[in-house]
């Protein structure tokens, strides 16, 4: 045993100035980018835990004295965010479960059956897609008003559903990948097309319908343009609107603007820190199918 | 199993034919997104040329001025001088691009605590339009956050300018809240295009000795080559219709209101719905016509992509030659 130990060396790692000069360059690059997206969100959060007179006597990036918690909890009434997070959560469910109702089967009727006019819908959706949704509000909110869907929140859901165009393309792509002969077994058994759908495509098509959870989660609860257009009514703010309550003459309170900012926040990041994989993937799903 | 009824009836009804009900599915499963396509993008659209060559509020009568609105477009300094600020955001996309073309390399081979930042880029994605307003006030606001930080690097005071005042930069301190807010969501897109290239692609060219320089050159670029530029042709139309940052931030004021926020400014400030609209539709002709000059260039740029291992030239000289051979015995045939 004395002899084999004797004879293994340390290995010697023999690194080239090259070589460390970019692994440092690398981390420093890495360290400063993280800084910079940090440093904003971290400022927020040291204000929001200021009193009003540390506000406003010590410098913005120190640490406050005293934690105080009350902040929030001013911040959350003053901006009514109770309702806020109930209509942005009623917003959310419906948005979602149209979006992937319509979404799957429209994808399905595309992938999956040649009919005439496959391809002009196919391009109609592709052309939408170029238009911002910004311009487009110009007219919409003619049109939403000659509706009377204005100021309500089933008028906003529909809007959301119907300007809804990536989520078509995950699931096409999502269904080149389920092969026909699925169907034709099912067929063979007796299935009709909607039994198809239902049972046997719509289960294998979770990852996508995750996909799709996620980003279409993401916008909805960020929007505030449309949101901002539509559901004038306080009762029906969202979070994103009901943070415009900090403009105006609560212009420069910002330890409670801040607190505001980040009770809005705190949804997302709770999201974001438990389904980081998920949110990734999905981002990336994006890239490499489309 | 019992076997299959003989008797087939001898009137079968359409509906319950094969036909008929893939007739009965693709319908069915059509008609409301389509519908919708059409309420909320397609009829706004329509409406949106027709209100262009109207003088009109949202409510009450209209004007019919044909070219006016267009021509005003023109005349007006403050919407045709907003055009010009999509410059500043097509260089900070530009900027951006690199930027998450370099992370994502960088992250997409090992590194420590890769996954801690890969989430503190990408996190600023997440967070909603008004709160990153706010944000950014408070961030730029004078002798606040920026300022201190700067002034903690040796910067005197005196030197900083108004960062959403001053013309020379308030500019560049919205595009770079947008750069902040977008370069993470793009570092993750190119991670993942850069991760599904076949990782014995990088043992082979390890194998033959290429360092990361030489791995980055011939392995990753190619392969993300279609995403990047899809991101590059996305990013410019982006800018065309920048609207967010200076929204919320500074509400276009100081000279930082881009065309939308022009646009939305008259639309529903000044009720000039007629001119919006032709704002509207002017600057989404531009931006059709920007993408399809950028897809011809791409296509041009990249045209001999699917080339053999051949080169290029010598596969010009053999075409050359079957020319000439062709030339020569058609002469001959005459």
């Amino acid at each position: 045993m004395a002899a084999q130990t004797a004879s293994v060396h340390k290995i010697r790692h023999h690194y080239s100035a090259g070589f460390i000069i970019w692994t440092i360059f690398k981390y420093f690059t890495l360290i400063l980018v993280s800084f910079t997206s940090v440093l904003p969100i971290v400022s927020c959060v040291i204000t929001a835990f200021k009193s009003k007179t540390e506000y406003q006597n010590t410098n913005v990036m120190q640490l406050p004295k005293v934690w105080k918690l009350s902040n929030f909890a001013e911040a959350f009434q003053m901006a009514n965010m109770g309702r806020a997070f109930l209509n942005s959560l009623i917003i959310l469910v419906f948005v979602l479960l149209g979006s992937i109702l319509i979404g799957t089967s429209l994808a399905y009727a595309l992938n999956r059956f040649k009919f005439i006019g496959n391809e002009l819908i196919r391009n109609l959706f592709t052309f939408a897609a170029l238009l911002p949704g910004i311009a487009m509000q110009v007219s919409t909110y003619s049109i939403m008003s000659n509706l009377h869907l204005i100021n309500h929140l089933y008028g906003y859901i529909f809007l959301m559903m119907g300007t809804d165009v990536i989520s078509i393309y995950i699931f096409i792509q999502y269904y080149e990948n389920l092969p026909v002969s699925l169907d034709e077994s099912a067929i063979l058994d007796g299935a009709n097309y909607f039994q198809i759908y239902w049972h046997i495509l719509l289960p294998l098509l979770k990852p996508a319908i995750v996909t799709c959870i996620i980003l279409k989660g993401a916008n909805t609860y960020n929007e505030y343009y449309c949101a901002h257009l539509y559901l004038q009514k306080p009762e029906l703010c969202t979070v994103a609107i009901s943070l415009y309550t900090f403009t105006g003459p609560m212009g420069n309170q910002y330890n409670y603007i801040c607190a505001g900012v980040i009770i809005s926040l705190l949804p997302a990041l709770i999201v974001f820190i438990l389904c980081q994989d998920q949110i990734y993937n999905g981002i990336a799903a994006g890239a490499v199918k489309g | 199993m019992s076997p299959v009824a003989a008797t087939t009836p001898a009137k079968k009804s359409f509906w319950k034919s094969r036909r008929g009900q893939q007739i009965t599915v693709i319908i069915a499963f059509t008609v409301i997104p389509v519908f919708l396509l059409m309420l909320f993008t397609y009829y706004p659209f329509a409406e949106m040329v027709k209100f262009s060559f109207y003088r009109m509020r949202y409510v009450g009568r209209r004007v019919f001025v044909g070219w006016d609105n267009y021509k005003e477009i023109f005349k007006r300094d403050d919407i045709s001088g907003s055009l010009i600020l999509c410059l500043y955001y097509m260089v900070g996309a530009l900027v951006q691009i690199f930027l998450a073309l370099y992370f994502a390399t960088i992250l997409s081979m090992k590194v420590k605590c890769g996954k801690l930042f890969k989430g503190l880029i990408f996190f600023p994605y997440l967070i909603n339009g008004i709160a990153i307003g706010f944000i950014f006030k408070f961030f730029y606001t004078r002798g606040f956050v920026l300022d201190t930080v700067l002034h903690a690097l040796g910067i005197p005071m005196s030197a900083l300018p108004y960062w959403l005042k001053d013309r020379a930069v308030n500019n560049w301190s919205l595009v770079y809240s947008s750069v902040w807010r977008y370069m993470g969501q793009n570092m993750v897109l190119f991670i993942g295009a850069i991760m599904s290239v076949d990782s014995s692609l990088y043992e082979a060219a390890a194998l033959d000795g290429a360092n990361n320089w030489q791995k980055f050159k011939y392995i990753i670029l190619p392969s993300i080559k279609t995403i990047v530029t899809l991101n590059i042709i996305l990013s410019i139309t982006g800018s065309l219709s920048a609207f967010e940052a200076p929204y919320v931030i500074t509400g276009g004021n100081n000279g930082t209101g881009t065309f939308f926020v022009v646009m939305d400014k008259v639309a529903h400030t000044s009720q000039k719905v007629g001119l919006a609209s032709a704002m509207a539709v002017f600057l989404l002709c531009i931006i059709f016509i920007a993408t399809i000059i950028q897809k011809l260039l791409f296509k041009y740029i990249f045209r001999n992509a699917n080339a053999d291992d051949e080169s290029l030239d010598a596969k010009k000289a053999k075409q050359k030659a079957r020319k000439a051979a062709a030339r020569a015995a058609k002469k001959g045939g005459m």
